[in-house]
């Protein structure tokens, strides 16, 4: 242990411990900008660079970086003269300098870390008039836009992109005045591999990096009397949803986001969790077909959009061992436009459906030409878990007072398994409790596998199911990912099934979730809502949720057959690394 | 891009270099000033090709090459004129000497000439301080240039290419 001294409180830390680390375990704050350290998922952001965190310390002639200078025996540090205070102003003063003054109409107002900062730090005057750059914004996307005259140089994009989802899209370029944080050769992000991931928008202190924001078109349809505005909510939003109203994290408001949505307006509510069970059923299907009749294995999981195209990109050569199956969402999607249509009598070219995702990369995912029937796109708006908040106080609705009620009937059953797909593990589970109970020929007698739950970046668990030993492997994160990928080519792999998802943690850490800081404690709260949900259930197993049996006598026949082979499944393209 | 038969030995000329490198890590900088010498600039299939060698994202590339003024994405002449402006040319009248080259050769520096003969570059110090101000053309250095020597030195470097 090293003895310092800060602030005049004598404190005792480990050696290796930075000034800033030494200080918040002891109760003070040093601000920051670019410092992001969630370590557990390898995102570290120590570049140093912002100096915002600048402390004095006994005995040095300059102010010193607390976020990169480690502490030493008998150091003697003060936080908050008068000098380190003036200096951390000053260099926020110059961040504003040449920072555009439009905060008011800003995605990221009152939710930006550099407006913070400037409130907290008391400037009340733009002392500086800093020279402008000029970067054209890139709004080629369909899931995130980059505003490079917002960015503030602190690179979490780029350690996101490059150390912990291996897909490099960002880099610092020039230099001077014009450095940026850019693409290669500053292409549009279409013309990347961006996967939409939207990591990098959830670590973006200020508005640099935001979603598509498509909330004027969701009213814009509810407000017109010849459409039938559908709304679908997947599992991992009932989990996020109240942080954005101050509600404790991981509170489930299932039952106020659906009276919500009712007092937004839409015309039937249901729940993405009935796709997840539809999912399911093809899935296990899927997977018991590979086994038994020597497909290709593993199968991979394709319920992640970021994933998708991830691999699409960097494997071209594996299209093969994801599973055909659509994404909950987009299942939801089609069979809104057939079956439901006909159950309510609505023409499917009047109804509009709305997901309400955790994800950015659901944006691209509904924009797919493969994803649509005679041109009409089975998903036609995504909105993230924050647009939907957003919308919520538009209309005046004050969230935590809502009653609490119960999704549509036809499409808004759900069993447990279906829920915990937001979460890393959550899908893999829900497919072993289906193909497990079909193996077995028998319900199972616990349904929790909790070797399968976890929040490492990989994960295996052998399920012994009659005389089968079912290897699974789970990776949560694209770097990940990626090393599970490196194995199946190189034929290393010994897995019969494996779970992507391309955010760390699942989809309750998407990139359209509310902002949680550098707080991974959050996303564990977040799952345990979810398991929570699933303990609570009725029906934990999908192939026992009624609504799904009688879609299934009623319209698709059997799992796997050709009606539900036409709708429920999908193919995927080999795209370039760019 | 397709690649001509001239591409294609100057890319295997790149990949033997790389290929003889005790390790790709730490690679990039050496890398591309070899490519810069073999190509004479490094245009976007140039940089996408290092960074496939290199199994390093093009992103990193080219923040690489945009960060290094020694680096360019322009295509060079056939004939290289770069003018040292390091401080000792730069008193010893170096900024005359780069007037004159782009008056005589009617481009700016930093450019290419639209026939794709000429381009002129400003250097920073290359090292022969002894020699200010120093002109390079092609690799074969001019020393103690004035701006009344520039046509002679024209005249020469034309004559030795087509000798």
């Amino acid at each position: 242990m090293i003895n310092i001294k800060l602030n005049n409180m004598a404190i005792q830390v480990e050696k290796g411990t930075t000034i800033l680390e030494a200080a918040r375990a002891n109760g003070v704050n040093i601000p920051t900008l670019c410092h992001l350290d969630m370590a557990s998922i390898k995102m570290v952001n120590k570049v140093g660079t912002c100096r915002v965190c600048m402390v004095e310390v006994e005995g040095r002639l300059d102010l010193m970086p607390a976020c990169a200078v480690e502490v030493y025996e008998g150091m003697v540090i003060h936080t908050n003269t008068t000098r380190a205070i003036k200096a951390r102003r000053t260099m926020v003063e110059l961040f504003l300098s040449n920072h555009p003054k439009d905060c008011l109409v800003c995605e990221r107002n009152k939710n930006c870390e550099l407006q913070t900062l400037a409130a907290d730090l008391n400037i009340r005057e733009n002392r500086y008039d800093g020279k402008m750059i000029n970067h054209p914004k890139d709004t080629s996307s369909q899931s995130l836009i980059r505003d490079a005259e917002k960015c503030v140089l602190c690179r979490r994009c780029e350690t996101m992109c490059n150390q912990v989802q291996s897909v490099g899209v960002y880099s610092a370029v020039q230099r001077g005045i014009k450095s940026v944080v850019s693409t290669a050769f500053d292409n549009p992000m279409t013309e990347t591999s961006c996967t939409y991931c939207g990591q990098c928008v959830s670590v973006c202190p200020t508005g640099a990096l935001t979603q598509v924001n498509h909330t004027s078109e969701v009213w814009d349809a509810i407000n017109d009397p010849d459409k039938v505005v559908v709304v679908q909510t997947a599992p991992a939003i009932r989990v996020a949803l109240g942080e954005e109203f101050g509600m404790p994290i991981g509170t489930v408001v299932t039952g106020k986001m659906v009276s919500g949505l009712r007092r937004i307006g839409f015309d039937h509510v249901y729940d993405t969790v009935f796709g997840a069970d539809l999912c399911i059923m093809e899935e296990a299907t899927e997977l018991i077909d590979r086994i038994k009749n020597g497909g290709r294995l593993p199968m991979l999981t394709s319920c992640c959009p970021a994933w998708v195209k991830f691999i699409e990109h960097q494997f071209p050569e594996l299209l093969d061992v994801p599973s055909t199956c659509r994404s909950p969402h987009q299942m939801f999607g089609v069979i809104a436009k057939t079956y439901l249509a006909k159950k309510l009598g609505v023409d499917p070219a009047k109804m509009v459906v709305v997901s309400i995702m955790p994800c950015l990369a659901k944006k691209f995912e509904a924009a797919r030409e493969e994803l649509s029937h005679d041109s009409n796109l089975d998903v036609d708006y995504v909105l993230t878990t924050r647009e939907l908040a957003a919308m919520y106080r538009e209309a005046g609705i004050n969230f935590t007072q809502l009653p609490d009620e119960d999704f549509d009937k036809v499409m808004g059953e759900s069993s447990g398994a279906g829920v915990i797909f937001g979460t890393t593990g959550g899908v893999i589970e829900a497919a072993v409790r289906t193909a497990a109970s079909w193996l077995g020929g028998k319900p199972l007698e616990n349904v929790e596998f909790q070797q399968l739950r976890g929040v490492e970046g990989i994960r295996e668990a052998t399920i012994k199911v009659g005389d089968l030993d079912l290897k699974i492997g789970i990776a949560n994160g694209l770097g990940n990912a990626r090393t599970l990928l490196e194995n199946i080519r190189d034929g290393k792999s010994q897995y019969h099934a494996i779970e992507i998802m391309a955010c760390p943690g699942g989809c309750i850490s998407g990139g359209g979730q509310p902002f949680y800081g550098n707080d991974r404690a959050v996303i564990a709260k977040r799952a345990e809502g979810l398991y929570s949900v699933d303990r609570n259930k009725k029906v934990r197993v999908s192939h026992e949720n009624e609504e799904i049996k009688a879609l299934y006598a009623e319209f698709l026949g059997e799992p796997g057959g050709k009606i539900a082979h036409d709708l429920l499944h999908t193919s995927y393209t080999k795209r370039p690394i760019m | 891009m397709a690649q001509t038969n001239s591409d294609t030995t100057l890319y295997a000329k790149l990949d033997e270099f790389i290929d003889s490198l005790q390790t790709k890590q730490g690679a990039l900088i050496p890398v591309l000033h070899k490519a810069q010498e073999i190509f004479s600039y490094l245009p976007k299939e140039v940089q996408n090709h290092v960074a496939h060698k290199l199994e390093i994202p093009s992103s990193k590339v080219y923040g690489v090459v945009t960060f290094y003024s020694y680096f360019t994405m322009t295509k060079k002449g056939k004939y290289r004129v770069s003018v040292c402006m390091g401080t000792p040319c730069f008193v010893r009248g170096a900024d005359k000497v780069l007037a004159k080259f782009e008056s005589e050769l009617k481009i700016k520096a930093g450019t290419t000439s639209e026939d794709g003969m000429y381009s002129i570059d400003a250097l920073r110090c290359v090292g022969a301080c002894g020699l200010a101000p120093v002109v390079i053309v092609n690799g074969k250095v001019y020393g103690r240039i004035q701006d009344n020597d520039v046509e002679g030195v024209i005249k020469d470097f034309l004559a030795e290419v087509e000798a």
